[in-house]
């Protein structure tokens, strides 16, 4: 669990366990069965929104497909009833297997994709899967009826009782959805959803974590799938495969709010009795006027409160109170100081030899024709603070980019310890011991200062209790402590510079790359955050750092290493460097050394 | 003979493939000002591919305005004409609804107003799907022409081999051709053409040039509307189609952009010959339920193994 999150649960649950018998207690009150229909159909839908959500919502992988999961749950459950007389309750769970595969199969090749590609290709999914189901001759499956063994087929009389089924299903997903959003599971996902490149730098497997929810969130889909054939008796491809059938999933949770647990909830207990009081009113004269009132529902939504219902009240409601998140913090206070004192042991051993801590080694990189790193060759000692500078499209960035694993290297070899660096994963490179930050700073422009940092924490495989302590005093070692519960979209740019800075110093690293950190600041700023990294450097940490203001790196580093057009022009102490007569020349040209 | 009913069936499937393909072409054209060009992610097209055939349907229908033009010429007049009113009915979407999601008020957000897109387009898709219920009712209906059930016989080619030419779809073939040329020509040598791609490529730079981007967007969204209402007239003359219809042909649509290439007009009409072919040549071989699943499947693996050179990580930069 991370920070505070345990009285906010308890919260949370007493909340979800006064709504539910609230709710249940109304159903004693329905009489009419149609509207018995409907209150069954608020919690199965908002189910399925909650499942929906845990992939989309917070791993902000938009799926137009989720049908695909709710359809093999339905389909399970009633072909496995009809053909080995199976009941429903072996064949919800049978239906969690099957889905669970399909999630896999799913998004071993569909996680290569993004953004609206991923979308896109999601929606294909269960249209394939519904042609196949006609081709098969499914066209029309009723489920048999058992009325003697009422019980063990998960078949009533009384209508309430499936109302009661749905509501407990609900519970159980919501529960899983808060257990989620409170551990590392959640927060690693809602990174992954803000900025996926920081997030594998901070040592996050994004590829892991999304495959988990879409597995999560199938399985939970496959329950409310087979439920609902369970209830409605009959399946038919479009009714369960259908884009309607996603639709419901993005508009509930869309209307009621994205990544929130409560959202689904809230925006199915709207718009399912307002969809379909229209349908049974006016359904025959307007047929299809659920789709038009859902399309209507999620383009205001979009234009009015793009963040749905619950977010937008919160934040009404919120902006009235004092801002609660640092006392929040404070509160941690005394957790911290405890936990700091075997933090120091947790930090990584030093040096095994005398060697560098890292060696790179004629690395090369080219895009096309442009051989944007060329044979570079340099060494940096524990301790030390490397300094990288050359003028634009020198190849700094595209150094770093190849030594952490973003883009691949053409040849060369790059050791940390006289370990391979290269070939790994970018989270792979974190957790060997290399923090990096960001030439455009990379943040989680949502979450607390204080959660961005445990990100960092996260990545490198500490527990909950080591995770915030360590953020907490990465936090100190920059001077951010006082700013632990503002959202980071609201630092400064030296602020964020900062933070940025204690997330890759969170995941207890040996040798920090640090990408122009002092671009854009005024010349006090500059101060500051120089003062930052010469502290670091007394406690130990070896830094390589790229900059472009020169005075800023005579003060701070102790060697240079000078780019052009891709190749090491020198290296050496700075002032030697400085005075070479070739990097003159790339910095400011030939005119410049033939006017000296 | 064995021999001579594949080669009749190979023959017709080239044919078939061209002629439709060359329709799906320009429906893809359609998308490809609209996705490919302008970036701009729209789920509704197959629906104003709908509104298309339907725009054309009421025209020239027996009792409408345009039935005096009769049974032969009136389809495909219809077809054009579907063209004005869709433009007018796209560029008033972008005006109010897309917009607001897409263009300058998205460039460097997060995900350069995807999300917003996909939810709007996707809201929009379901109002015109179901509003279209409401109003066309859930009926198939078709446009008609004597032409759709004649054929040209060329042949017997080789033992026996004939191939068949419908009519309706060869008349709506040379349309689809004609309509693809001239647009074409206007966005390549028409003041207009260059604004709309400047516009595309770089809203904010375009802006700076004294370009109206807002109005350039809006008519290149009408544009967009506009070339696929037409395939979607042109295609009326040979299926029956009802409100729903849209959502088979928006995956064929994004398989073509996708497949020619992002940001080409040219590539995205290759796109749709391609996938016509693709269709035509699965229909030798599969039984006619798993054709659109076979579809889908083809949209699937060029989205997976062309990934890259479209957007998305390779514009990232670290």
């Amino acid at each position: 669990m991370r920070q505070g999150a345990g009285p906010h649960l308890r919260r949370s649950l007493t909340v979800l366990a006064a709504v539910s018998i609230i709710y249940l207690l109304a159903t004693l009150f329905v009489t009419n069965s149609y509207y018995q229909l409907i209150m069954t159909l608020v919690p199965v839908w908002a189910l399925f929104g909650v499942s929906w959500n845990i992939l989309s919502g917070y791993g902000g992988q938009l799926s137009f497909g989720h049908a695909s999961f709710f359809g093999i749950g339905a389909y399970t459950v009633t072909l496995a009833m009809v053909y080995w007389g199976l009941t429903p309750w072996v064949g919800i769970p049978l239906g969690m297997l099957l889905a669970a595969l399909a999630a896999v199969l799913i998004g071993i090749p569909t996680f290569r994709l993004r953004g609206h590609y991923f979308a896109l290709s999601m929606l294909a999914y269960p249209l394939a899967i519904l042609y196949v189901m006609q081709y098969l001759g499914f066209q029309e499956v009723s489920i048999p009826m058992h009325r003697e063994h009422g019980l063990a087929y998960m078949e009533f009389a009384e209508p309430r009782i499936y109302t009661l089924i749905a509501v407990l299903l609900l519970i159980g997903g919501v529960v899983v959805s808060m257990v989620i959003e409170n551990s590392r599971f959640g927060l690693a996902l809602l990174a992954i959803r803000q900025n996926e490149l920081a997030a594998e730098a901070a040592g996050i497997n994004a590829r892991r974590w999304k495959m988990l929810s879409l597995v999560v969130s199938g399985m939970l889909g496959a329950v409310v799938g087979g439920f609902y054939a369970r209830v409605l008796l009959v399946v038919t491809p479009e009714s369960v495969f259908g884009m309607l059938v996603s639709a419901q999933a993005v508009v509930v949770t869309l209307f009621g709010g994205v990544a929130s647990v409560w959202g689904p909830v809230i925006g199915a207990a709207i718009l399912v009795p307002l969809a379909e009081t229209l349908q049974a009113e006016l359904g025959t004269y307007l047929p299809g006027i659920q789709g038009v009132v859902y399309g209507i529902a999620i383009i205001a939504v979009m234009l009015l409160s793009p963040d749905g219902l619950f977010w937008t009240v919160r934040d009404r409601l919120l902006r009235r109170e004092t801002p609660h998140g640092v006392s929040e913090v404070t509160g941690l206070m005394p957790d911290a100081g405890s936990g700091g004192q075997p933090l120091a042991a947790a930090t990584r051993p030093a040096s095994r030899g005398s060697g560098p801590l890292l060696q790179v080694e004629r690395l090369s990189r080219s895009f096309g024709g442009l051989r944007a790193v060329s044979e570079v060759s340099f060494e940096i000692t524990e301790g030390e603070i490397l300094g990288i500078i050359g003028p634009n499209g020198a190849g700094k960035t595209t150094l770093f980019n190849v030594l952490n694993g973003v883009l691949a290297a053409d040849q060369g070899s790059a050791r940390l310890d006289g370990r391979p660096m290269l070939g790994k994963k970018t989270y792979g490179v974190c957790r060997m011991g290399v923090g990096r930050t960001f030439q455009v700073v990379r943040s989680f422009p949502r979450l607390p200062v204080l959660d961005n940092v445990i990100v960092g924490a996260y990545g490198a495989g500490m527990s909950d209790r080591d995770a915030i302590a360590r953020a907490i005093r990465a936090l100190e070692q920059v001077g951010l402590r006082g700013r632990a519960g503002v959202a980071a979209g609201q630092l400064t740019n030296k602020q964020l510079r900062l933070m940025e800075l204690a997330r890759a110093l969170a995941g207890n690293p040996r040798l920090l790359l640090l990408d122009e950190t002092l671009a854009g600041l005024g010349r006090e700023e500059c101060d500051e955050v120089l003062a930052v990294l010469a502290q670091l450097r007394a406690q130990g940490m070896t830094i390589c750092i790229i900059e472009h203001t020169m005075h800023a790196m005579m003060r701070l580093a102790d060697r240079f290493v000078v780019l052009d057009h891709g190749r090491v022009l020198a290296t050496g102490l700075p002032r030697a460097v400085v005075e070479d007569a070739s990097v003159i020349e790339a910095y400011l040209g030939k005119k410049w050394l033939t006017r000296r | 003979m064995d021999l001579g009913i594949l080669v009749e069936n190979v023959l017709n499937a080239v044919t078939a493939g061209v002629t439709i393909g060359c329709i799906y072409g320009l429906m893809c054209i359609g998308l490809g000002l609209i996705f490919g060009i302008m970036r701009i992610v729209n789920f509704a097209q197959g629906e104003l591919l709908m509104l298309g055939m339907f725009t054309s349907f009421y025209l020239v229908s027996e009792g409408r305005i345009l039935s005096f033009l009769g049974p032969y010429w009136g389809p495909f007049i219809g077809a054009m004409c579907a063209a004005p009113a869709l433009f007018a009915g796209g560029a008033l979407l972008h005006r109010f609804l897309i917009s607001r999601v897409s263009g300058l008020r998205t460039v460097g957000s997060l995900d350069e107003g995807h999300f917003g897109q996909l939810i709007v387009t996707l809201g929009i898709s379901l109002i015109l799907q179901n509003g279209g219920q409401i109003l066309f009712g859930s009926t198939p209906v078709a446009v008609r022409t004597p032409l759709s059930s004649q054929a040209f016989e060329v042949g017997p080619i080789y033992q026996g081999a004939t191939v068949f030419l419908n009519k309706a779809k060869l008349v709506a073939f040379f349309v689809a051709v004609l309509a693809a040329v001239v647009l074409y020509l206007v966005l390549e040598y028409t003041r207009l053409g260059k604004a709309l791609r400047a516009a595309a490529d770089n809203p904010t730079a375009a802006t700076y040039m004294g370009i109206d981007v807002d109005r350039a967007y809006r008519i290149a969204f009408g544009l967009g509307s506009g070339i696929t209402a037409v395939a979607g007239g042109l295609m009326a003359t040979y299926i029956s189609f009802g409100p729903f219809v849209g959502f088979d042909y928006v995956i064929i649509m994004y398989s073509g952009v996708v497949l020619g290439g992002m940001g080409s007009i040219f590539g995205a009409f290759w796109g749709g010959v391609t996938v016509g072919f693709v269709q035509q040549f699965s229909a030798l071989v599969l039984p006619p339920q798993l054709q659109n699943a076979a579809m889908f499947d083809v949209f699937l693996m060029i989205v997976l193994l062309r990934p890259q050179g479209l957007f998305g990580r390779s514009a990232e930069r670290a």
